[in-house]
């Protein structure tokens, strides 16, 4: 049996008896297909209602375009990756069940990675800034975080990678990006954004019960799995939250109509729900991962930080980015009483008082990132909002620096995979990121002087929203669209 | 001691190492207190780069766009390469100052706390 | 004690399913957001086919659930009667 399936032993975990597997949905092929089908119906009936009725003029405004462009951007090639990672796994798993739900859960994703870039379809022919998100996910340097999570996890063994996509991309993530943010985008008058990210979920929960069955069949099959189970926990719930800052920033700044700051989303899916599992794990020896008590403290920061980072690079993004109106800040206040205004509201009113004067922010250096998450390092000291966060390890004589002792755990623990990591300013200095046809061995040749070419980022999508072509053309649009 | 697991002889380069950069080196540079530029910047340059062109050239375009950077008095101003004190010549080279591949330059710049004090 | 909880998207079907819910639920709580609907239970919830047939005017397979779901939390048992969604702490 080995033979057959090679990657199942090799991470050390131990299973004595495949059969001891269930799908607790008891879903058959037959009724796969029956409601996967009706799920489709629906929500193409949707999507075409919506675009035949002019939806994209019906948001809130058109800043609210601009999540799209990250959201829609940004997901449907992880969703891919889902793919590819359950469809192997289908194959690596010895018994049916795992093997049957797994391949369903491949199935899931193909048809969710279609569904979103059919929704976006309909915006790309009014807006700008969405078309080459297949050329920049490689490429783009605040796509890199999502890009080495799911690179991390396809490379690991079958079991880490279900315990990284099927318990923490499922539980942590989606839970978050998929239901308050996407309650938020119906909020905002998005009914295609709202039937593609629902229609979503309704697999997640599925897959959640794949995840979670996972853990459980490992614990349950011998008491040797559980250290490896807990650091694999430990790992990647900490690589699902340091993935959520820029979702968390999607919520806070970037829907102009909020339902739920990050911070209450945060606490009713992570701290409660997760709390919950926890707790539940707990009769198998399972404890809080470690990064739990310092993922609480970031919660009423990361969404602020984020947004600044974004925000000072207008010119290195395919959506455009603004200074929150002062009744969107006062929400913020009331949101974050512990830290908006003493924190973050002076230095945003500054940027917005420069950008009023002609003096808009746009910090033309680039970045310092993560060796372990990719995030760039823009996170604070735990306990000291005012210090960054900087760790770093030595491999071989050479410096690796980390966002965080969680960061620099996962870095310091299998360092082989993370000496490899694709940070892209650095591979600009390598001049290993120009467009076709450089020359990079002429005397003359200085890398990075043709971003924008290398990225395809279209140049109507860059800056600042004040002047942008997206909120000119909306105001246009719904104009005609009111008037005779 | 590595915790990782493969099926087969694993052997790999990084991908950072300095020999990729062909004769220069990563430099990072980051201003304390001033978190409006959001996380240091990162630059490939010569070892022989003398230090005052990191501060004249390239610290001072990033960082002018910051009210405080008039303000810097830079007697006081205290240095560190990564967690290490460490003072700076100006008129030394990247190589002479001790600084290497990858290495992280902190600066703190005493009384000036970024916008209203916020460490921004 | 944890919740259990599940959320749909708002509905004819649905509206009927979370009626279901409150009536087999003593304690459960409704939370209303935009186009969805959460309801958390303490440790366990739970929805029967027949509430819900009883609800709707008409038979109900439960795996009819999955058109509708949008999330859940909790360890799920289902047979053909019963839904369960629980939490062993």
């Amino acid at each position: 049996m080995d033979k057959v399936f090679p990657q199942t032993t090799y991470e050390g975990i131990k299973i004595h008896d495949w059969d001891k597997w269930e799908d607790p949905f008891r879903l058959t092929m037959d009724a796969y297909w029956k409601y996967q089908a009706e799920k489709e119906r629906k929500l193409y009936a949707i999507l075409d209602g919506f675009n035949q009725n002019n939806g994209h003029l019906s948001v809130t405004d058109a800043r609210y375009i601009n999540v799209l462009k990250l959201f829609l951007g940004s997901t449907p090639p992880l969703e891919l990756m889902a793919a590819r990672g359950f469809s192997m796994m289908g194959r690596q798993m010895n018994g049916a069940g795992p093997r049957v739900a797994c391949q369903m859960q491949a199935v899931d994703e193909y048809r969710h990675f279609q569904t979103q870039i059919h929704s976006i379809s309909n915006y790309n022919k009014y807006y700008n800034g969405m078309d080459e998100f297949a050329h920049q996910q490689s490429r783009m340097w605040y796509l890199s975080d999502g890009k080495s999570f799911f690179d991390d996890a396809i490379t690991a063994g079958p079991f880490e990678f279900m315990v990284a996509i099927g318990f923490a991309f499922e539980y942590v993530l989606t839970n978050i990006l998929f239901v308050p943010f996407i309650s938020g985008a119906a909020y905002n008058g998005d009914m295609a954004a709202m039937t593609v990210g629902f229609s979503a979920q309704s697999d997640e929960a599925r897959h959640m019960t794949l995840g979670l069955e996972c853990i459980k069949f490992m614990l349950e099959q011998d008491p040797d799995n559980l250290p490896i189970v807990q650091r694999w926990i430990d790992k990647w719930t900490w690589r699902g939250t340091r993935k959520l800052a820029s979702v968390g920033m999607m919520m806070d700044y970037m829907l102009p109509k909020r339902i739920m700051s990050f911070k209450e989303a945060w606490e009713m899916y992570v701290e409660e729900n997760g709390g919950a599992l926890f707790k539940d794990l707990a009769r198998y020896g399972i404890t809080i991962p470690k990064c739990f008590g310092q993922t609480i403290e970031e919660k009423e920061h990361v969404t602020h930080q984020s947004w600044i980072g974004f925000y000072m690079k207008p010119q290195a993004t395919p959506f455009h980015t603004w200074i929150p109106t002062p009744d969107e800040m006062d929400w913020l206040s009331e949101k974050y009483p512990n830290t908006f205004d003493k924190y973050y509201r002076p230095v945003l009113e500054h940027l917005d008082a420069q950008e009023k004067a002609g003096n808009r922010f746009d910090n033309k250096t680039a970045p310092m990132n993560c060796q372990v998450c990719v995030s760039t390092m823009k996170f604070n000291e735990p306990g000291d909002p005012m210090e960054m966060c900087f760790r770093e390890s030595i491999y071989q004589g050479e410096k690796f620096h980390t966002c965080s002792d969680h960061c620099k755990e996962i870095f310091d623990n299998e360092p082989e995979k993370y000496i490899q990591t694709f940070i892209s300013s650095h591979q600009v200095l390598q001049g290993n990121c120009e467009p076709d046809g450089t020359d990079v061995n002429a005397a003359d040749f200085k890398p990075g002087q043709n971003m924008l070419d290398y990225w395809k980022l279209d140049k109507r999508a860059l800056g600042d929203f004040n002047g942008s072509e997206d909120q000119k053309n909306f105001a246009a649009w719904r104009e005609q669209a009111t008037k005779n | 001691m590595t915790m990782l697991k493969t099926l087969a002889p694993y052997e790999v380069k990084s991908r950072d190492a300095v020999e990729n950069y062909k004769g220069k080196q990563l430099l990072y540079v980051n201003w304390e207190r001033h978190r409006m530029f959001s996380r240091p910047f990162v630059l490939a340059l010569p070892p022989e780069t003398l230090f005052s062109v990191i501060i004249d050239q390239y610290m001072t375009d990033c960082f002018s766009y910051h009210p405080d950077w008039k303000q810097i008095d830079w007697n006081t101003v205290v240095w560190q390469n990564g967690n290490t004190p460490f003072t700076p010549d100006r008129n030394k080279s990247l190589k002479e100052n001790g600084i290497g591949h990858k290495d992280l330059i902190r600066f703190r710049t005493p009384g000036l706390d970024g916008i209203a004090g916020t460490g921004y | 004690m944890s919740n259990a909880f599940i959320a749909f998207q708002k509905n004819d079907d649905s509206r009927c399913i979370v009626e279901a819910i409150l009536e087999d639920n003593p304690g459960a709580m409704v939370d209303d957001q935009p186009s969805m609907v959460k309801i958390d239970v303490p440790n366990r919830l739970v929805i029967k086919r027949e509430t819900v047939e009883e609800k709707m005017g008409r038979e109900f397979d439960l795996q009819e659930l999955q058109l509708h779901l949008i999330t859940i939390s909790g360890h799920l048992d289902e047979t053909d009667d019963e839904f369960t969604l629980s939490w062993n702490s």
